[in-house]
């Protein structure tokens, strides 16, 4: 859908994902990087642990759809090239720090000047204006701040940040959201515009049910307790049931939902249990259309608990999913990548897709496009480009730049 | 005055729960004209958990009412929608809702499959009716498959992503980010795609059916991860607080309850920069820690040392003394200080809007990102079926008696 687009990509690891979204829906991305190549490409893991700059796997992964020129900006020459290309794009997205392209004299007021059209989308750890926009947004500090690692990780310890840092993946995320609001304003008005997305705020966005709430109306700052996320409201005060549960193989997710919507599953649940061979306990006496668990005391609600400890590990994680779906119960099981690529749910939708790398002599299998649509395709459709591959193909064949050109460009490291 | 984004879009909007609402929501913000249909009989899940309790007591107001006493709802609308009660268990709701697909430019739904196509509503139906409309259609786990009509609730879909297995302690289990994690990821992308197809229906008056998966979504943030399974046939390892590349790395104790600030370092200038904020001591001067594979390797150490600056300091004072030396540092933000952070009070993040029934509320907000030239509106959240009436008889043309007469026959219930 998106093919009438081209994208000039100035992003470091922060930004990639915006223009891989953009290019899953086919827009033409052409990703700029330093000569020599981007800096991310050291950014494990890497294929088959080989650390090489052509075989990162985060490169792999968000710069799929991508076209690529080296380009080195901090040079005139360089940006004498960038602003011919900049002539012809409708978007421009950048990750640096706030002020940087103004510095170097390729701020949105000179690029609106070349194309009055053109779209600046910056993303960021903290946005582009306000106290913080100097500060160093490296991932944990932006996590830190968004209020998502105080809430998790155990209470008799620090709070605690993933082991895959994503911070910024939701920072690009609203920059693509951005570029594509400020590319349909543009067909009224016919001007383009700056999108300031920060990695900040979009996490800010997204706790916000979760932590604010409880704040916003009670004061209450909502702590970390393990896997222990549900709160349930007893006789005698709150208690906080397990999210994540252990089972014979692994984990499953699974939350209490009551009332009469949920009568039919806790039935069929509560069968589940007998037929395992555990005694169910008060479960048993539920009046499900109408009970809750403020009708008992907190020494039953921790027998329920017990009860489906027992229940759960009588049985694999899939086991338990094949169960949970029978029965309709609002149970899944907590999958690994290994998992994924053998559920049954993404095989059937064929969500996997195998993606040619000629270079390694093999298709690598990627996750497929994030939504189905009904006209043109969403997702990876080649790989993610080599430095400098398609250097002929841009200053060559569109710019018009002869062989001579070239090499001087290169000689003098602008390329 | 300058046309906003979506001026003049004509959006249905029949979703439930968090996702579906906030990809509805980005054309709300911005200028479209949102209907929103709901259901007192069946009312959305989001409007009864969790709900306030009014002054007088639970009985003071009729169910219909206590059904506004939501502050989950509240902050998951928080901009303008016409709200349309409507019972499509009723034949004649069900040619009222076709009469809304013919209005409409988008159609955004998030209910389990086969609730619209039993009733005739489903994308086949519509398209014959309104070729041009948009369906964005979101749930758990695909239109399609042996999930698909299986109700997704963010606690659960989550699991099926690969998202419950990247946080945790070496020896122990891992934990959850958050209670419904994939609910705030995937209406990214899904908001991305219904708005990539409201650009395409724009330039080429064509319309089309979207299906997003939320766990497919999900997947896609996890890229780097999956590719390592199909390369390397290697699973995520929890790492605790700990960094392949960067040392220090984690969360340090600051004054205070349980107050912590968070620091990474990765390169040597903002080792020495980190090392003049605590004031050159003696320990930094160990040779031990001079490179970052010193560092990584006895980070414990070095933790231990970290952790006895700290915590002479408050979180605030620890973030502002490394950032002023240009050295990664957060406080460990909790929801209050995020009512107080300054940065996000620069954009007006947090706003202050008077509910109806919560009163005077600061939990309402815009998206993660500002447009130059165009603003993002927000606006008290829509009452169950506030403007049926007008809806009906104004924007249908659905004569007055009419209407009077579906009202009795619980045609809006």
């Amino acid at each position: 859908m998106l093919s009438c687009y081209r994208i000039l990509d100035l992003t470091n690891e922060k930004g990639f994902l915006c223009g891989k979204a953009l290019g899953d829906f086919g827009a033409d991305v052409i990703k700029i990087e330093r000569p020599g190549g981007d800096p991310a490409r050291s950014l494990g893991p890497f294929y088959h642990d080989i650390p090489d700059p052509e075989k990162s796997l985060y490169w792999f992964a968000f710069n799929a759809n991508k076209r690529s020129i080296t380009l080195d900006i901090e040079t005139a020459d360089g940006r004498e090239v960038f602003k011919r290309l900049v002539k012809t794009a409708d978007v421009v997205i950048e990750s640096f720090a706030p002020g940087y392209l103004d510095k170097i004299g390729l701020g949105y007021s000179i690029l609106s000047q070349i194309n009055p059209g053109i779209i600046l989308t910056s993303i960021s750890g903290f946005g582009q204006k306000g106290p913080y926009r100097n500060y160093n947004d490296r991932n944990l500090a932006v996590w830190a701040l968004s209020g998502y690692m105080y809430i998790t990780g155990e209470p008799d310890r620090p709070p605690l940040a993933p082991s895959y840092p994503h911070a910024h993946l939701i920072g690009a995320m609203n920059g693509a959201v951005g570029t594509m609001i400020g590319l349909c304003q543009r067909r009224f008005t016919g001007r383009g515009q700056q999108v300031d997305a920060s990695s900040h705020q979009g996490l800010v966005f997204a706790i916000s049910i979760e932590t604010k709430l409880p704040w916003a109306l009670q004061k209450i700052n909502v702590t970390r307790d393990g896997r222990e996320r549900v709160k349930v409201m007893s006789k005698d005060g709150m208690i906080k049931m397990p999210l994540l549960w252990e089972c014979k193989d692994g984990s499953v997710a699974y939350n209490f939902w009551l009332g009469p919507g949920f009568a039919v599953p806790n039935r069929a649940l509560v069968e589940w249990i007998k037929e395992s061979g555990v005694d169910p306990g008060i479960l048993g006496r539920f009046d499900w259309e109408k009970d809750g668990f403020q009708n008992y005391t907190l020494d039953e609600v921790k027998d329920v608990r017990r009860v489906l400890e027992q229940f759960f590990m009588k049985h694999t994680k899939m086991e338990l999913h094949d169960g949970a779906l029978e029965r309709r119960i609002q149970l899944t099981p907590v999958l690994t990548p290994k998992d994924l690529l053998e559920f049954p749910q993404l095989v059937a939708r064929n969500f996997w897709r195998e993606v040619e790398h000629p270079e390694l002599g093999t298709k690598i299998t990627y996750p497929g496009g994030f939504v189905k649509t009904g006209i043109g395709d969403c997702g990876v459709r080649f790989r993610a480009p080599l430095i400098g591959e398609h250097n002929d193909d841009i200053y060559k064949s569109e710019l018009g730049m002869s062989t001579e050109d070239m090499i001087n460009l290169k000689q003098r490291r602008i390329i | 005055m300058e046309k906003r984004p979506f001026e003049g879009l004509k959006v249905l909007d029949f979703t439930w729960g968090g996702v579906g609402p906030f990809q509805a929501n980005f054309l709300a913000y911005y200028g479209a004209m949102v209907i929103r249909i709901e259901s007192a009989a069946r009312p959305d899940v989001t409007r009864q958990h969790g709900n306030v309790i009014p002054r007088g007591g639970a009985a003071s107001v009729d169910k219909k009412t206590l059904l506004e006493y939501s502050p989950a709802f509240a902050v998951t609308h928080p901009v303008k929608k016409y709200g349309m009660s409507l019972n499509i268990n009723n034949p004649k709701a069900v040619e009222i809702f076709k009469k809304l697909a013919k209005w409409a430019d988008v159609f955004v739904e998030s209910f389990t499959t086969g609730t619209l196509e039993k009733r005739g509503l489903g994308y086949e139906d519509l398209k014959k009716i309104n070729p041009r409309l948009i369906m964005h259609r979101t749930c758990g786990y695909g239109h399609t498959g042996p999930m698909a009509s299986q109700p997704g609730f963010g606690q659960t879909v989550t699991s099926l992503t690969g998202f419950y297995t990247i946080t945790g302690w070496p020896d122990r289990k891992s934990v959850p980010i958050s209670s419904f994690y994939t609910d705030h990821l995937s209406p990214l992308f899904g908001g991305l795609a219904l708005i990539t197809a409201i650009d395409y229906q724009q330039r080429t008056s064509q319309g089309q059916c979207i299906d997003q998966s939320q766990i497919e979504s999900g997947i896609n943030y996890l890229s780097p991860l999956i590719l390592d399974y199909t390369v390397n046939q290697r699973e995520p390892v929890l790492t605790g607080n700990k960094c392949a590349y960067a040392a220090p790395h984690g969360a340090y104790r600051c004054q205070g309850n349980d107050r912590w600030v968070a620091i990474t370092v990765l390169i040597d200038q903002e080792w020495e920069s980190f090392c003049g904020v605590v004031g050159n001591p003696g320990w930094t001067k160990d040779a031990k820690f001079n490179t970052l594979d010193g560092r990584i390797k006895n980070s414990d150490e070095l933790d231990k040392y970290i952790n006895e600056w700290t915590q002479n300091f408050t979180a605030e004072r620890v973030m502002a003394m490394m950032q002023d030396a240009g050295v990664a540092a957060g406080v460990v933000a909790t929801a209050q200080d995020s009512e107080e952070d300054p940065q996000l009070k620069a954009y007006n993040f947090f706003r202050e809007i008077e509910h109806p029934y919560l009163g005077p509320q600061k939990f309402f907000h815009p998206p993660g990102f500002t447009l130059s030239d165009a603003t993002a509106e927000l606006h008290r959240p829509v009452i169950l079926g506030e403007h049926t009436e007008y809806i009906c008889t104004e924007i249908l043309g659905i004569p007055g008696e009419d209407f009077t007469k579906m009202e009795k026959e619980g045609v809006f219930d």
